[in-house]
């Protein structure tokens, strides 16, 4: 199991007291298994995502992720983890703005040690950004930004892709290309993907649908 | 309506508490610096002014004759209708006592405006000394009343001519001087007929003092100007900020049906309230710092000059009205670009933020072209503009210049390192330095003008020490200097030390030469003038032809003012001569002429020598003895190596000053990017994210934020150096020529240059050291909510 979150409770701080978003998540996921994650609102998904990715703590439960509890790693550990094993796309894209392109494709591989430039130029050309290698984030469109976002996490060669409403910023048929080439890259390399999404389409084309209501697995 | 808007446009400050600080204290500091300085200039400029209105030297000509006047010729001249007044003065106890005659001296002497039982006290029985708090208490225990009068200038009491004899034990008899009245009657008998041998000193027109320290306040002066320019580096960055994040706000309120005028003007109105606030505040900084500096100055003035000022600092209302304004038009200056784009903006153009942050590459070419013009343009003014004008003109042509080619070429290479950067932390590092870089470039500009000063005042003051240690040894190469107090006493020391001693006797008379005052001295035919003193330049055999009155040496300011060089006759009472050397002859306003000593007496026969340098050929204890013997005793015997510790001790103290100055300017420019890190702050986030997701540490990230900000602060300091060293020059070959009229050979100390980079690193650490720690510590829901479209 390249995933395993067990128990898994989260809450923030609100004016009255703590909010309960997460009451207790299992989920598993194996290796090249595509899932979507769907649920209203405020049901918990990014936060389930961000908890996964290592990028925030747990109130309680476990999440195992290739063989490690990312609930005993450390700030170290954690980086670690999120240079190595797992990718995120976010739906704001949040590319590095003082990169280029090429340099924001490269950038994780590259402190996963896994830089490939053969690589990297074939994503560019699979995702049509090779003429656009040269451009800074800000001079390109949300479409291209999102590929660009794509790629970044997919030249690292994660097991476990993390994509958090990775179209929600695009119109359809832009949205529909982006996903296309997502799933038949991530196919390509035999890593896990798990889609937070609203839409019923994305989540149609994905192997597996987990849905997520009042913070529990319904 | 107008409350509406203010009340909006006021709520932004409430959100940025930090922004409104950093404008409020960039103010505050600017006006303190500046105004401090000012302080300083104003109260020795007004204890100078006190000076010359009390002694009468400003106005009044003064009749002197070297080892004083006889009451006789007092008394002839007074019959002969000359209108003149009595001084007898000299020094008690540290104060200077200056005796007047209040009966015949001219209206206005003096600042007690008596009436006639002031008058009565002033002349009757033990009398009454007048002066100020601080002199007063520094005169030693003495019968006459003592009359607290503030305006008598500082170390100074005024008294009786008849006390003043009594307290400094003089014989009444002798007068120091004596004062000519303004108006004299239509018909006096010649001077010389009455009373041969006096010299008439014409009136200085203003505080002689004053001139004499005009190069001390000309360098203060420069140091406010450039700490108030650093200072509004930091508040026109601060207003820049706050007018871009309040576009949308003006959009909004325009789209509400505000008219842009009243918008407009209302923002101008609350930069108006914040600059006097800030101006407020920055006078009393002002204030406290120069209260702080004052007794230094005031050592420094008194050990260099002779000037006396007042230790104690007044608050005087022009000043404080200066400063204020001084405040308000630097926030104009500081913000009228602002305002003019607010002014300007579409009512729909685009809402968010303009990329206040960002800046083109058009942006940064044509700012390199405003840069590079501006330094042609200072090159343009030294190669072609003369006097003291132009060379400022050129220093703040060369200072701005530098200052906006700094970015583009940071700019230049933070892209040639993230092409030469091995690795992916180390490549974004040094692209997102070129990214931070607009946000920060007005906080380094303000490092590399205070850099700059740094360098070239460290350079500058360098060089000076080197120069001045050795002309101190040049000049002062005799083993003890006596004063013999009188010229009788001078021939017995001549005589009684014969065979034990090269005697080395100071002859020396003021006059004009060509329009310019000058000093006329003799020099010995002794072969250690020539083994110790060195030329700016000289012709063939100087010492020969000086000994057998061919020729003479000028002083290189005498050279400059009056237009000599080598070979050309230079104007003397009693004939022209040729100029046969030229030399240096550092801080003395006057010119120097020397005249071999035959030529001199033959000259002006009535100068006698009352002081001289001793080269011994005897035990120094003997000659001491064989001075006592004639009454010379040691408290009137310096040797060389106190006077030369004295004299460089005064030199450290005049510096110690800019030093301070140096530090606080650097402390503005290290406080402007703090400031500038802690605004940007919160627009890393986006920025810094992504790399955290990525797989960096918040505290990698930290750390990355320091190396960045030494990173930028280290290529600053480079750029500082050669500009530094560019104003060096401007101050050494332009400014203080055209000042005073004698340059200074420039010395490089790469020491200094090593310290200073060091403390620019410092520098860039300390500031970035809070907003990285806070980096480091940002909780990961704040990081998060970059990310987060929902909870």
């Amino acid at each position: 199991m390249l995933l395993d979150v067990k128990g898994l409770r989260k809450s923030y701080p609100g004016g009255d007291g703590p909010v309960p978003v997460l009451r207790g998540v299992d989920l598993s996921v194996r290796g090249g298994e595509t899932l979507a994650l769907t649920g209203e609102s405020g049901s918990g998904k990014s936060t389930f995502l961000h908890l996964v990715a290592g990028l925030d703590r747990a109130d309680a439960g476990s999440i195992w992720l290739d063989g490690e509890e990312v609930a005993d790693l450390d700030d170290r550990g954690r980086a670690r983890l999120r240079r190595g094993t797992v990718g995120i796309v976010f739906q704001q894209f949040n590319l590095i703005p003082s990169l280029d392109v090429a340099g924001n494709i490269a950038f994780q591989a590259r402190l996963a040690g896994r830089d490939d430039p053969g690589r990297v130029a074939d994503l560019a050309a699979r995702l049509g950004l090779e003429d656009q290698m040269a451009k800074y984030p800000e001079d390109l469109s949300g479409g291209q930004q999102q590929r660009v976002a794509i790629a970044r996490v997919l030249a690292a060669r994660p097991k476990l892709v993390l994509a958090d409403e990775p179209t929600g910023n695009l119109d359809e048929a832009t949205a529909e290309r982006v996903m296309e080439v997502m799933t038949a890259l991530v196919a390509e390399t035999g890593a896990a993907l798990l889609v937070v999404t609203h839409s019923e389409r994305l989540a149609a084309g994905l192997s597996r649908r987990v849905h997520l209501a009042r913070g529990v697995v319904s | 309506m107008r409350r509406q808007i203010a009340r909006a446009l006021w709520s932004h400050w409430r959100r940025a508490p930090l922004l409104l600080f950093t404008l409020v204290a960039g103010l505050a500091l600017a006006t303190a610096l500046w105004s401090g300085v000012q302080a300083i200039n104003a109260e020795a400029r007004a204890s100078y002014d006190a000076a010359a209105a009390t002694l009468g030297e400003g106005r009044f000509d003064q009749l002197v004759r070297e080892g004083g006047i006889a009451r006789a010729d007092y008394v002839a001249l007074r019959r002969a209708g000359w209108q003149v007044s009595p001084v007898i003065e000299g020094r008690l106890g540290g104060v200077r006592i200056v005796g007047l005659d209040p009966l015949t001296a001219p209206g206005g002497i003096g600042p007690v405006a008596m009436d006639e039982s002031d008058l009565a006290a002033f002349l009757s029985g033990d009398g009454a000394v007048y002066g100020a708090q601080a002199a007063l208490d520094a005169l030693p225990p003495g019968p006459a009343e003592r009359v607290l009068a503030p305006d008598v200038a500082p170390g100074t009491v005024l008294t009786d001519i008849a006390v003043a004899a009594g307290l400094l034990g003089r014989d009444p008899a002798v007068i120091d001087r004596l004062i000519v009245a303004e108006v004299q009657p239509r018909i006096v008998p010649p001077l010389d007929e009455v009373a041969p041998g006096l010299t008439r000193r014409t009136a200085q027109g203003g505080a002689d003092i004053g001139r004499l320290t005009d190069s001390f306040h000309l360098n203060l002066t420069a140091f406010g100007l450039l700490a108030f320019a650093v200072g509004i580096f930091i508040v026109h960055g601060a207003i820049g900020l706050a007018f871009e994040e309040r576009r949308p706000l003006v959009r909004t309120l325009r789209a509400l049906g505000a008219p842009l005028s009243t918008v407009v003007w209302m923002m101008g109105l609350e930069l108006l309230a914040l600059a006097l606030i800030a101006g407020a505040l920055g006078l009393a900084l002002g204030f406290a710092l120069a209260g702080a500096l004052l007794p230094d100055v005031a050592a420094t003035l008194r050990g260099l000059y002779g000037a006396e000022v007042a230790g104690s600092l007044s608050l005087r209302p022009g000043w404080a009205l200066a400063a204020l304004g001084i405040s308000v038009g630097g926030a104009a200056l500081a913000g009228a670009s602002a305002l003019w784009r607010i002014a300007r903006m579409p009512l729909l153009a685009a809402g968010r933020p303009r990329a206040w942050a960002r800046g083109g590459a058009r942006g940064l070419a044509l700012q390199a072209v405003a840069g590079a013009l501006l330094l042609a343009v200072a090159g343009g003014i030294v190669l072609v503009g003369g006097g003291l004008g132009a060379g400022f003109a050129a220093l703040g042509a060369l200072l701005v210049g530098g200052a906006l080619l700094l970015p583009p070429l940071l700019d230049r290479a933070l892209a040639l390192g993230a092409r030469t950067a091995r690795g992916p932390v180390a490549g974004w590092l040094w692209a997102d330095g070129r990214q931070q870089l607009p946000g920060l470039s007005l906080a380094l500009m303000a490092l590399l003008l205070a850099m700059a000063a740094n360098v070239g005042v460290s350079t500058m003051v360098g060089s000076f020490r080197s120069t001045f240690t050795a002309f101190l040894d040049q000049r002062l190469f005799a083993d003890l200097y006596v004063d013999a107090g009188d010229g009788d006493r001078g021939a017995a020391l001549e005589a009684a030390l014969a065979g034990r001693a090269t005697v080395l006797p100071v002859l020396i008379v003021t006059g004009e030469v060509s329009g310019v005052p000058v000093e006329i001295q003799a020099a010995r035919d002794v072969p250690a003038f020539a083994a110790n003193w060195r030329f700016l330049s000289a012709g063939p055999d100087p010492w020969g032809a000086l000994a057998s009155g061919r020729g003479a040496f000028v002083s290189e300011q005498l050279a400059r003012r009056a237009g000599l060089s080598l070979g050309e006759a230079v104007d003397l009472p009693g004939g022209a001569l040729p100029v046969v050397a030229i030399h240096a002859d550092y801080g003395n306003p006057a010119g120097q002429v020397i005249l071999g000593e035959a030529a001199f007496r033959a000259r002006f026969p009535e100068v006698s020598a009352e002081r001289f340098g001793l080269l011994l050929d005897a035990p120094e204890a003997e000659i001491r003895a064989a001075l006592a013997d004639l009454g010379i005793d040691d408290s009137a015997i310096t040797d060389q190596a106190a006077l030369k510790a004295f004299s460089l001790g005064v030199f450290e103290r005049t510096f110690s000053v800019t030093g301070a100055l140096n530090v606080l300017t650097l402390a503005v420019a290290g406080f402007a990017m703090l400031m500038s890190l802690l605004t940007l702050a919160a627009m890393r986030l986006p920025q810094v994210a992504p790399v955290w997701a990525s797989g960096l540490t918040r505290v990698q990230l930290g750390r990355m934020e320091l190396a960045r900000t030494a990173l930028l602060a280290g290529f600053t300091a480079l750029a500082a150096l050669p500009l530094g060293l560019a104003l060096a020059w401007m101050l050494l070959a332009v400014v203080n020529v055209a000042a005073f009229g004698w340059r200074l050979p420039m010395m490089l100390f790469p020491g200094d240059w090593a310290r200073l980079f060091a403390l620019a690193l410092l520098a860039g650490a300390l500031a970035s050291a809070w907003p990285a720690w806070r980096l480091a510590r940002t909780p990961p829901a704040q990081l998060l909510k970059v990310f987060a479209n929902e909870r």
